[in-house]
């Protein structure tokens, strides 16, 4: 690695080499700040608690086995209603993106029920499923459904067709076509509704455990809120943007792989 | 009309000029001749596109391995009858034939204007696209580097297309045309948007794999010095039909910008505009 780097050394004045520590710099600083303020007095603890306090709830929630046992149950149904919506979504975008009749058929619907703010039916859904995990995972799944739709179709649709042409003249199948020229061409879209939809997914999954849970990160944080612990709030509040960003760095990494014939990600 | 203005040797002296094997084909027996070209033989063909009648009735007959070269105005019909020759259109009226041959889809290839090459896949893995049904079979590999190989590509196998320069792409495009030993090989503007350099370079490499392969080469152009400089025959198309048919009798390896090739293209030209004076 080494070797390679200083071989392409460039001749031109550079900015130094991102580590991976550089992107960290501005959060730590913040959590500093943050605590130098709380320390001094700055900030009362009422309104703000100390960084230090929040790791020690934190630290006392993950003695008792709670802080795991919520984070996992947010979790799994993070990964369920993104599985669940993200596989409809997409199967929908292919039919759409490949078949003239079935985009003429679902298209209008889809986009009339998109345009229903998804988180508007979370009362219409706590009277069909209660506050059950069918609640949970549907709304998860409506939220994530859309932007893989539109980004699949979108892609499939964008596809080169002189590239479609050249296959069909190279006599692929209609499975080598699919597989070879029109799955690799969409999938940069595809992965822009991956990453929407990420964000959509917490986004989703937190609204519904405040809203209606008896487990979960969101549900930790309103109970919480009645025994007035803002330690455990803000605790709560850090865990989702940690995770978020967990989220959109896996997607990363599978865009890197998957995509490494695209000019954007190849080495400089 | 199309044979008032004609100026082809007769029939039976073409037949003659394929006996006498000129200089260049003595030279490739010495090689393996791993395929040979097929004849065309179109008659009465005509293709409308709504109300715009393309082409209005084209008879035209290609000997095997005879390099042709089809030049006319844009809109003339030219692309339409290399589109009906490849198979990529449907034929209104007429027929299109490949002598008495049972032609199989990997004998007939065409190569576009944009490489069209699949930016997801290396560069060896875009010519195996090239061999059609044969694509799984075990020596797809070595088919396909021996193509990159002709094309002085060798080196560029594991690379991805969008690293390479676009006279660089358009030789992997021409090794994927090559790689299934096609008997017809169609060009659609093969070089129109290479620069004037790579463009000369490019025509001295479609020449020599011509004269190599022995297939059948169908060059679409508006270069008409390109035309002259390439093929045994230059065909005008003006308003959908034939208006000119125009041997280039000059042996090969020709010299660029020679008296006598200049002295054709002249003439060719002046059809060509003397028939835009007429409209």
């Amino acid at each position: 690695m080494s070797l390679i780097d200083s071989i392409s050394l460039p001749r031109g004045f550079r900015l130094p080499r991102a580590g991976g520590l550089v992107e960290w710099i501005v959060p730590l600083a913040v959590i500093a700040i943050w605590q130098v303020a709380s320390v001094a007095g700055l900030v009362p603890a009422r309104v703000l608690p100390a960084p230090s306090d929040v790791a020690l709830a934190g630290w006392k929630l993950l003695l008792s086995g709670e802080l795991v046992r919520n984070i996992w149950v947010s979790f799994w149904r993070a990964s369920i209603g993104f599985l669940v919506g993200g596989s409809i979504g997409f199967a929908f975008g292919l039919a759409n993106g490949l078949s003239q009749l079935s985009a003429r058929l679902t298209d209008t619907t889809l986009q009339m029920v998109r345009n229903v703010p998804h988180l508007a039916l979370i009362p219409l859904v706590i009277l069909w499923f209660g506050i059950d995990e069918g609640a949970k995972l549907f709304i998860v799944a409506l939220g994530v459904f859309f932007p893989i739709y539109l980004n699949t179709l979108h892609g499939i649709r964008t596809v080169d067709p002189q590239l479609i042409e050249m296959g069909r003249i190279y006599g692929m199948t209609d499975r080598e076509l699919f597989r070879r020229v029109i799955l690799p061409g969409a999938l940069p879209s595809i992965f822009v509704g991956i990453r929407f939809a990420l964000g959509i997914m917490w986004l989703t999954l937190i609204v519904a455990e405040t809203i209606a849970a008896s487990s979960g990160l969101g549900y930790m944080a309103m109970q919480a809120r009645e025994f007035m612990l803002i330690d455990v709030v803000v605790l709560s509040i850090l865990i989702y943007a940690l995770l978020g960003k967990l989220a959109d760095s896996a997607s990363r990494v599978l865009e890197r792989l998957t995509l490494a014939w695209h000019p954007a990600f190849q080495k400089r | 009309m199309q044979t008032a203005l004609r100026t082809t040797l007769p029939e039976t002296e073409l037949a003659s000029r394929a006996n006498f094997a000129p200089r260049a084909r003595v030279v490739r027996e010495e090689r393996p001749v791993h395929t040979s070209g097929l004849p065309l033989d179109i008659r009465g063909l005509r293709k409308s596109f709504g109300d715009n009648e393309v082409l209005r009735g084209i008879d035209l007959h290609i000997p095997a391995r005879q390099f042709v070269a089809i030049v006319g105005k844009s809109g003339c019909g030219k692309s339409t009858l290399l589109r009906l020759i490849a198979g990529l259109e449907k034929i209104d009226a007429g027929s299109i034939s490949f002598g008495d041959a049972a032609i199989q889809p990997e004998d007939i290839r065409v190569m576009f204007q944009e490489p069209r090459l699949l930016p997801w896949a290396r560069v060896l893995s875009n010519v195996e696209v090239g061999l059609g049904r044969d694509r799984s079979s075990g020596d797809a590999h070595a088919r396909a580097e021996r193509a990159l190989a002709e094309v002085g590509l060798g080196d560029k196998r594991d690379q991805w297309p969008s690293v390479l320069s676009g006279g660089q792409k358009q030789r992997v495009a021409l090794a994927r045309a090559l790689v299934a030993r096609p008997r017809v090989l169609a060009f659609d503007e093969p070089l129109g948007a290479l620069d004037a350099l790579t463009r000369i370079a490019m025509q001295r490499l479609l020449e020599r794999v011509w004269r190599d392969q022995g297939f059948t080469a169908i060059l679409v152009t508006h270069d008409v010095s390109e035309a002259v400089a390439l093929a045994d025959r230059v065909l005008v198309i003006e308003e959908g039909r034939i208006a000119h048919d125009v041997m280039v009798n000059a042996s090969r390896p020709r010299t660029r910008g020679s008296v006598e090739l200049a002295g054709l293209e002249g003439s060719i030209l002046s059809h060509l505009l003397s028939a835009d004076d007429r409209t």
